[in-house]
């Protein structure tokens, strides 16, 4: 068993498999547990502020048809387009990293797995991603 | 760095003696928070794909988006429930994100509290407009509207 594995989450993620300059005190700090834990961070600040944009945007139904219609239009523009490209890989990421934090958390086996369970996440992340990009750059590219 | 919070051990999380709090005269608060997290990140990533798949990937995707669209939605009780749950437990989830990002990086107890005030303030503001604009939606506000209630 590793060191210091009564901690949950991902203090564990991150043991090197070739020996590298660990900072000393920690298995964690610059390795892909603590990469992750600063992605997850910083995906879910940006996918929160969309989300007050984006029921305000949502809000406008109520004022009038026309108003909702030109606020929405400017999400099909090429540039808004890819940066909602942007904005659903963030969501992915966080979603299925936010998956694989509960499997460590709560599965027996998890931490023991995390490698794995980390390599997944990109997996699964790439096989969304990519026909999303493919699917929703034709729509905004297509005209 | 003011206080660094104990790891939660069984015996501590699981007193509920003395209003809520544990033997250390603490509330569990910060545990039912962390659970929240893992219970409704699983339900929203059911709810926030579905959504994105709907309005995205089926269709027109993104082109298809207009008034009609969201009249057409919201038609239907299912996508109703669906995006009020979305709307209730993302802004909790995403809200309580931020606390702690929060408490995390403001050092100072005034810009804390602050930082906090503007955060529920917002919160409340976005959740409560939601919430009405999807009990209140009006589709006959569009004259030119083809569903079945405006005729």
């Amino acid at each position: 068993m590793v060191p210091g594995s009564g901690l949950s989450s991902d203090r564990r993620i991150g043991l090197p498999s070739k020996p590298r300059i660990i900072p000393p005190g920690t298995l964690y700090r610059g390795h892909e547990g603590m990469w992750s834990w600063v992605a997850h961070r910083i995906t879910g600040v940006g996918i929160f502020f969309f989300l007050l944009v984006h029921v305000l945007d949502t809000a406008l139904v109520r004022v009038s048809p026309e108003a909702y219609n030109e606020v929405i239009g400017t999400y099909k523009n090429p540039v808004v387009g890819l940066m909602e490209v942007g904005l659903v890989g963030a969501i992915l990421f966080h979603a299925f990293n936010g998956i694989r934090l509960i499997l460590v958390d709560f599965w027996a086996k998890g931490p023991r797995h995390q490698r794995k369970l980390m390599i997944a996440v990109g997996i699964i992340w790439v096989v969304l991603f990519v026909p999303f990009v493919i699917r929703h750059l034709s729509h905004v590219f297509g005209g | 760095m003011s206080d660094i919070a104990a790891p939660r051990s069984s015996t501590r999380s699981r007193s509920l003696k003395g209003g809520g709090r544990n033997r250390s005269g603490q509330t569990n608060f910060e545990l039912y928070s962390w659970l929240f997290m893992r219970l409704s990140g699983l339900a929203l990533v059911v709810l926030v794909l579905g959504h994105l798949f709907t309005n995205l990937m089926l269709g027109g995707g993104i082109t298809a988006l207009d008034f009609g669209f969201v009249a057409g939605k919201w038609a239907n009780p299912l996508w109703q429930v669906w995006d009020l749950l979305m709307l209730w437990l993302a802004m909790l989830h995403g809200s309580n994100g931020m606390r702690t990002i929060i408490n995390d990086y403001a050092e100072k107890d005034q810009t804390r509290f602050w930082l906090k005030a503007l955060l529920i303030t917002a919160a409340i503001v976005i959740v409560v407009l939601g919430t009405l604009v999807i009990f209140t939606f009006d589709p006959c506000l569009d004259p030119s509207s083809t569903l079945s209630v405006c005729k």
